[in-house]
């Protein structure tokens, strides 16, 4: 689950990471009032999304007049916000967070994830402040250092000073014992909030010498939510698809993609393969879905449900691998949807597996337009004749 | 009879979390299948019977009573990292925890905890594992399964079935094959079970079925160019996934520029590895590279 800067930094303040002074302003008229109760000039107005490269897509504005955090202000808020990671619609701003601007000495990158082959938490820390680490890394890889934690003591404070005073030049004193504070707070919100990523870029040093988290980033561990749970108000479902979020009340693992073939599969790999059998029969997939394991019938009715959703579907794969997941009791789901819904596409069906013969004969003797294909590469050919039909 | 790698016919498995639906579903099949299931843990249970095995408060009392050696856990996510710790102070051999769904810092803690003990962990999110004709330790429907010489090693469940079945068809039986997890932190990765492979006499060549995210299937390329001569036929997921989307596993994410598809399929070629680019006609592509291996 993906936080809002503002959120993140309301947990960092909380948390002892110093922020900048600020407002969160979700109406037009509010600006102006907002910028009367925070230090400025200058100011600096942020759009609250959940999509990254948001500052090269005009999404953070500096305004040296109370006029102009009015004037960005009414630019973002209410409307689309296009970054490389939005696709070209955008995405709607609906929250603006207005900002004291503060006068940068230095700035240094700080993060937090899990290294997936040490399997212990890593701070990743540059004096590359304010790019992308993505870029450093691929340019300038010395200039990234990294501390694994080892669980049983947590973070050390020898090893914030292996990081820190690898730089050059050093830091004051006071801004050293600062920069430490803030990585130690970063290891406690990392596992407090059972944190998968934590990033500060960039992480400062101010003119007047303190360390300050300008930018924040916080993902939060989607499986331990359950003992998160006053965590779970934070969520912000409007940054989401409205059919991935339909496809979440009813655990269903879907994510929303650009082709016209729809996709239903069991088991998250067999769903990825599915997919990249359909682009190399000529075609793109319009969506991931992975009906899990043990799906019951009325997940796979909700499943087909929100496919037909998606008006650009053109015709729908269903590819089951019967392990817990009966291909009888797929085969009833498919029905009981097509019983409610009107199926306009051509449904090709591949089922494999337990129960492989009743759900077959299910199906048969439906009476609807089903392409039965006995395997995969029946199946790829079913999809590209629909890709040539259409064309 | 041969001994295959980790479990086999001998290998006494205990069911923790044997009466939730999931656990006596399993218990059942693998019973049906013909694994050795002694007996089932479930905290505040003792002394019932599920599926006609006997059922304990603890592993160390199955293993008092049972002589049980091998853990299949099947208990909800925020108990498996206890589960998972109380199999290995029980010393079991191997773990195999199905359990999808466990916070990433509670395996880092099981990984930490079972960094001095002697238990290989299979999972977590994953299938199992089974060795055709012997035993089965998992969720995997036996019945795709042929005893022969082909290993599986995979970050995938359903995806796995779809490739034996075909193997199968194609008439390439299976030694052990083994689902390693679809988490971003599992237990053991490719490169510990090639290791395995690369030993057991019972094994001709193995299948490799790997998927966006992380880097195993890159440093499973380097071991496999340097220290693995068996054939190995390689098969990887996602290669139409849009970066930063988590496609349904929670390692399946390509991130900073890490963990791509084509990244994998590349140094595996590099590596001098036959990578199948259909998954349509993995079946055959084995049974080429395998039909090769012989007549050289």
């Amino acid at each position: 689950m993906k936080l809002h800067e503002y959120q993140a930094k309301d947990i960092f303040a909380e948390s002892g990471i110093p922020v900048p002074n600020g407002q969160l302003v979700t109406a037009q008229d509010h600006a102006a009032k907002a910028v009367q109760i925070i230090n400025g000039p200058p100011w600096v107005v942020k759009a609250q999304v959940h999509a990254g490269g948001r500052g090269k897509g005009g999404g953070v504005k500096v305004a040296h007049y109370p006029y102009e955090v009015v004037t960005a202000t009414e630019t973002l808020l209410g409307r689309p916000l296009v970054t490389k990671q939005t696709g070209p619609d955008g995405v709607i701003v609906n929250q603006v967070l207005i900002e004291e601007g503060v006068e940068i000495d230095r700035e240094f990158y700080l993060s937090m994830i899990v290294d997936r082959t040490s399997a212990r938490p890593t701070m990743v820390f540059s004096q590359a402040g304010g790019m992308e680490i993505e870029e450093v890394a691929a340019e300038s890889p010395e200039l990234i250092l990294q501390e694994d934690v080892d669980p049983a003591v947590g973070w050390m404070p020898y090893q914030a000073r292996n990081l820190i005073y690898g730089l050059g030049p050093l830091p004051s004193p006071g801004a050293i014992k600062e920069l430490i504070s803030v990585m130690r707070n970063v290891y406690k919100i990392f596992t407090t909030f059972d944190c998968s990523m934590l990033e500060i870029n960039p992480l400062v040093i101010t003119k007047t010498g303190s360390a300050m988290a300008l930018d924040a980033k916080l993902i939060i561990d989607d499986n331990a939510l359950f003992r998160q749970k006053e965590l779970l108000q934070l969520d912000d479902p409007r940054e989401k698809d409205p059919l991935e979020l339909m496809a979440g009340e009813y655990n269903l693992n879907y994510i929303r993609l650009d082709g016209n073939i729809g996709a239903m599969v069991n088991g998250a790999g067999l769903a990825m393969a599915t997919m990249d059998v359909i682009k190399l029969a000529g075609a793109d997939p319009a969506n991931f879905l992975d009906v899990g394991g043990g799906a019951s019938e009325e997940m796979i009715t909700k499943g087909f449900e929100i496919i037909l959703e998606d008006r650009r579907v053109k015709a729908i794969l269903i590819n089951i691998f019967g392990g817990i997941l009966r291909c009888d009791v797929l085969a009833r789901g498919v029905l009981a949807a097509a019983k409610k819904t009107d199926i306009r596409v051509p449904l090709i069906v591949r089922l494999e597996g337990t129960n492989v013969a009743e759900g077959r004969k299910i199906i048969g003797e439906s009476g609807l337009r089903f392409l039965v294909a006995t395997d995969i590469a029946e199946a790829a050919d079913l999809v590209a004749d629909q890709v040539l039909g259409a064309g | 009879m041969i001994m295959s790698i980790l479990v086999d016919e001998n290998s006494r498995v205990v069911v923790q979390g044997i009466t939730g639906r999931e656990g006596t579903f399993h218990t059942r099949q693998m019973i049906d299948y013909g694994t050795k299931v002694c007996a089932g843990v479930t905290p505040g249970k003792g002394g019932q019977k599920c599926e006609g095995v006997p059922v304990f408060n603890t592993v160390q009392e199955a293993v008092e009573k049972e002589g049980v050696n091998v853990s299949c856990i099947f208990v909800p996510p925020p108990f498996s990292s206890d589960a998972i710790m109380e199999a290995a102070s029980a010393d079991m051999s191997v773990i195999v925890c199905i359990t999808e769904g466990i916070p990433i810092l509670d395996m880092v803690k099981v990984t930490a905890f079972l960094r001095d003990r002697n238990s290989v962990l299979i999972g977590p999110n994953c299938p199992g594992i089974i060795s055709p004709g012997k035993t089965k330790v998992g969720i995997m429907p036996g019945a795709i399964h042929r005893q022969g010489d082909m290993a599986i090693i995979s970050r995938s469940g359903t995806l796995t079935y779809e490739v034996v079945d075909q193997l199968t068809k194609a008439g390439l039986g299976q030694s052990t094959c083994i689902g390693i997890g679809g988490d971003p932190i599992v237990g053991t990765d490719f490169i510990d079970h090639l290791r395995r492979f690369k030993e057991d006499s019972e094994t001709r060549g193995v299948v490799l079925i790997g998927e966006i995210g992380g880097t195993a299937e890159e440093e499973a390329a380097d071991y496999i160019k340097d220290e693995f001569s068996k054939p190995v036929i390689a098969y990887i997921a996602g290669r139409t996934a849009p970066p930063g989307r988590r496609m349904g596993h929670a390692g399946a994410i390509i991130s900073g520029g890490q963990g791509k598809a084509e990244d994998k399929i590349k140094a595996l070629q590099t590596a001098g590895i036959t990578v199948a680019s259909d998954l349509a006609t993995l079946g055959e592509t084995a049974l080429d590279v395998m039909g090769k291996n012989e007549v050289a």
